[in-house]
């Protein structure tokens, strides 16, 4: 097997066990440490499958961004001083069964599609470049650029105006 | 190159776990880290792909849209979560059932 198969193998490993973690684990301070794992886990699947970008912009915005947000939303909501932030689990027994049939119900689709023996699977695979992404990101999706920058500006004051106190208001009713 | 096949099987692993964290968890904080992880499992799915399409590259830009709303989503949900957490003193979301007919 070559180096890159297995680096591969490597980060769809820590990128699984990490997530299995987080759905075992019932303290959420542990949950998110651990999201910060997958997440590096999947930035580098994006990276060994062509993608360098997006792994960048993954590593950027999830672990810089997301998971901040996150350590901080535990430590705002769960102010109990000498205990530990546990999240009660319910419905275990259904929740699993119904996980699981979905996921069965996935792999026979990949399966029975069996992507690999498709000809256009075969003949088109290449290495794409930076430069190209750049090219289609400017030209042919600057519109939608545009506006998801928008969007994002107009989430990130609203969420500001929502958490943020204001005077004359009385939260706890 | 790792095949397609293992690299599907991945995402939907990724997506069923993050499924099942989201119905069976009761803090709101747990339930925001079960929807990242299904996002990512969307992500990967959609740059494993964009691989076959070196010309357009649509689903490595589609795929960076879905990073940018779901750091959008992220922000908005935690205000309004401590917004709940202000107003009810909890984060558990089985016990804000104020709407309960």
């Amino acid at each position: 097997m070559e180096w890159g198969t297995t680096i591969f193998y490597v980060f769809g490993a820590i990128t699984l066990l990490s997530a299995l973690f987080i759905l075992f684990t019932r303290n959420i301070l542990y949950a998110a440490f651990s999201l910060i794992l997958t997440f590096v886990g999947v930035a580098g699947i994006f990276v060994l499958s062509g993608a360098e970008f997006i792994g960048v912009t993954q590593l950027l915005v999830y672990v810089g961004g997301i998971l901040v947000l996150i350590v901080f939303g535990v430590m705002l909501t769960n102010r109990v001083k000498g205990q530990k932030v546990v999240s009660p689990v319910y419905q275990k027994f259904v929740g699993s069964i119904v996980g699981i049939g979905l996921f069965m119900l996935l792999m026979k689709g990949i399966l029975e599609a069996n992507f690999g023996a498709m000809q256009w699977m075969k003949t088109n695979e290449q290495q794409t470049s930076l430069k190209r992404f750049g090219m289609t990101l400017m030209t042919d999706y600057v519109v939608v650029f545009e506006v998801i920058g928008i969007l994002l500006l107009v989430a990130l004051i609203g969420a500001v105006y929502m958490a943020g106190k204001r005077k004359g208001v009385n939260d706890a009713s | 190159m790792m095949p397609v096949d293992h690299l599907l099987i991945l995402g939907a692993g990724l997506f069923v776990i993050g499924f099942i964290v989201v119905t069976t968890r009761k803090n709101a904080i747990a339930v925001l880290i079960g929807i990242e992880l299904m996002l990512n499992a969307a992500n990967i799915n959609l740059v494993v792909f964009s691989r076959f399409d070196p010309d357009f590259l649509q689903g490595q830009v589609f795929a960076l849209f879905v990073i940018t709303v779901a750091a959008a989503e992220t922000a908005v949900a935690l205000a309004i979560v401590l917004k709940v957490y202000r107003h009810f003193k909890t984060a558990d979301l089985d016990k804000i059932s104020e709407l309960r007919g």
